[in-house]
């Protein structure tokens, strides 16, 4: 009897009272209770991946590999070919990295190690200020704000690369835009940089004080410290708090539709319009009544999950094993 | 102190000219990214305040949808308010109660079993699933079937929020000492108890403004709601039949007509939907203050 009830593993160590045999009924039904609701997020994640993979068949077969990695987007004809969107998708997330890395870091590192504590937490409310405004706003201010602002920067900048010849390939050609894949970029980094700050700022707070006044005592400066006892630290940390930042970048839906230009090209030009995955189902869904349009939509949908779910389970790995290694030290 | 002034011959508080140099541009370098994220952020306030304060009025917030050609000065965007409203507050009736069930589940009854760990692993992975992919879910399974609704959109916001209130939950339940609880068992309290009466109101401050959070979150959400209340202009007070409609979704709309009175609809709704998610973090921010017992 009493091996049984050791084994039982819905007797939690604290309340396993051995004056009694079974735990009262309303005490038991509250676990339960709490295990389905923590089921739930299994179930939705499983429930997300057969839905949309079922709606989806009818694209994937159809089309097949090679119909799904093309080039070739025409719902007129029937030609659905996700690559562009894919690049789209990768191109804008990357701009959006390449500008919130270094500012986000720069954040990290000021609150962490520059400002003192009690001037630190205004700052703090600043980035989450950042954080609450809608996506939408954001879309919004950069299609009806931004865009037609930095049209004209882009001309410029256009106008006086011609013939340079690496910056040309990228920031030149013909067809330059105010809503561009560099507008989305950019709007993109400014959403991410409140995650990948805070993330940042956690990961960096861990780094041992000892390691810091080591550093110091040794008679470096402020930055030599961070470059040789913060960095080597959270280096593992800050990556994936980055890629957990790529993860939502990628994301992005309402705001990337607005200022992307929505354009199914692949192009090296950055000012010129684009699309990525996210936005074409926005725009295109209501459209998309019945058949394979439909269908290749949400089959993007779940190319995205896909994506978003490897980078932000490689980031969390990341994470966890860094901290865990901190632990230990 | 004797100590230090005997060192004084050696001077090892100078670093050489060049590397103080490149620890002064580094500061520098660290406040210029701050100034960096403030830029646009200033920019998008006073736009958004600039267009949307005169737009804003008592007819603006309950008044019924116009036509597009026509100004501001006619209608409003009730409506939308009132989806907005509703819908969120019907998504968070489903998903804190459910949220902070599941957080009790992985931090009290979990414990180290592998179950526990791979939920509060999913629950981390499903905070990082786009918003756009909850709203094809949502479509997928209930508006096929059961057609576009207010509550189709509730669903797909409440499936957003759970995981941010399971980890917050969690996490502010990690911070309770054990003390406490153990004080409670040696009394012959249940674990359901223990937990209700004693561990839950311990961290009831945190769990309130991390669901307030996720509230200010969903709230400001298009894409879940673009898939699955349709958006309409007239006010449909049936939240499970029928299209809808709410802020975000007419922000989104609007943006891209020609007409200057849908575009300042669009800014008004702006401020609107921006006040609300301001609100919301400041009674958290608030509650924090105030009810916060184990900070982090």
């Amino acid at each position: 009897m009493s091996i049984a009830t050791k084994a039982d593993p819905a007797l939690p160590a604290g309340s396993a009272s051995p004056l009694t045999k079974r735990r009262p009924f309303g005490d038991r039904s509250f676990q339960v209770l709490c295990l389905a609701a923590g089921l739930l997020v299994l179930i939705i994640l499983a429930l997300i991946a057969i839905s949309m993979t079922q709606q989806s068949t009818t694209w994937f077969t159809t089309a097949g590999w090679s119909g799904v990695f093309s080039t070739n987007w025409d719902p007129a004809h029937n030609a659905y070919g996700a690559l562009p969107f894919i690049y789209g998708t990768l191109v804008t997330a990357a701009i959006a990295i390449v500008i919130a890395f270094p500012v986000s870091v720069g954040i990290a590192l000021l609150l962490t190690e520059v400002v003192p504590r009690r001037f630190a937490r205004p700052i703090v409310y600043v980035i989450d200020l950042l954080a609450v405004v809608p996506s939408v706003v954001w879309g919004l201010w950069g299609f009806l704000v931004l865009a037609p602002w930095l049209q004209k920067i882009y001309q410029s900048i256009a106008s006086g690369l011609t013939g340079v010849p690496v910056l040309s390939t990228f920031f030149g050609g013909t067809s330059v835009s105010g809503t561009s894949f560099f507008t989305t970029g950019l709007i993109l980094a400014i959403m991410i940089t409140p995650i990948v700050t805070s993330l940042s700022r956690e990961v960096i707070a861990t780094v041992p004080t000892i390691d810091r006044e080591g550093a110091y005592a040794l008679g470096a400066t402020r930055w030599e410290m961070i470059r040789g006892a913060v960095w080597p630290h959270s280096q593992a940390g800050v990556v994936g708090a980055v890629l957990l930042g790529l993860g939502r970048a990628m994301g992005e839906t309402i705001a990337a539709a607005l200022v992307i230009g929505s354009s199914a090209t692949i192009t090296t030009h950055l000012f010129n319009p684009g699309y990525s995955m996210p936005s074409v189902i926005a725009n295109e869904f209501g459209e998309a009544t019945v058949g394979e349009f439909r269908s290749a939509l949400i089959g993007m949908g779940v190319l995205l999950f896909v994506l978003t779910i490897i980078i932000n389970l490689s980031a969390r790995a990341i994470v966890d094993r860094s901290a865990r290694r901190s632990q230990g030290a | 102190m004797a100590i230090a002034s005997e060192q004084q011959t050696v001077d090892l508080r100078e670093p050489s000219g060049w590397r103080r140099t490149k620890n002064q541009i580094a500061t520098v370098g660290m406040w210029v990214a701050f100034a960096v994220m403030l830029v646009p952020l200033g920019f998008v306030l006073f736009t958004v305040i600039a267009k949307g304060a005169s737009a804003i009025s008592w007819q603006f917030l309950t008044g019924n949808i116009p036509i597009n050609v026509l100004p501001v000065t006619f209608g409003g965007v009730g409506p939308a308010v009132y989806g907005t409203l509703v819908i969120t507050g019907f998504a968070s009736l489903m998903a804190i109660p459910l949220g902070v069930l599941g957080g009790i589940y992985i931090n009290e009854y979990g414990g180290n079993q592998v179950l526990a760990r791979v939920i509060n692993f999913f629950a981390d992975v499903m905070t990082g699933v786009p918003s756009i992919i909850m709203g094809l879910f949502i479509f997928t399974i209930w508006v096929l079937h059961f057609g576009y609704s207010g509550f189709a959109g509730a669903l797909a916001l409440a499936c957003l929020m759970l995981p941010i209130v399971i980890r917050s939950t969690y996490e502010m339940l990690h911070l309770v000492p054990d003390s406490l609880r153990e004080a409670s068992y040696a009394l012959g309290a249940t674990k359901a108890r223990v937990t209700l009466t004693v561990v839950l109101p311990a961290a009831i401050g945190g769990i309130v403004s991390g669901a307030l959070l996720a509230v200010a979150r969903a709230a400001g959400e298009t894409a879940p709601l673009v898939f699955t209340i349709l958006v309409t202009q007239t006010l449909n007070k049936n939240l499970f039949y029928g299209a809808n409609t709410a802020l975000s979704t007419l922000i989104f709309q609007n943006a891209t007509q020609p007409y200057t009175g849908a575009q300042a609809r669009a800014w008004g709704s702006a401020l609107t939907l921006i006040a609300i998610a301001f609100i919301l973090m400041i009674v958290a921010r608030l509650v924090t203050a105030r009810f916060a017992r184990y900070d982090r």
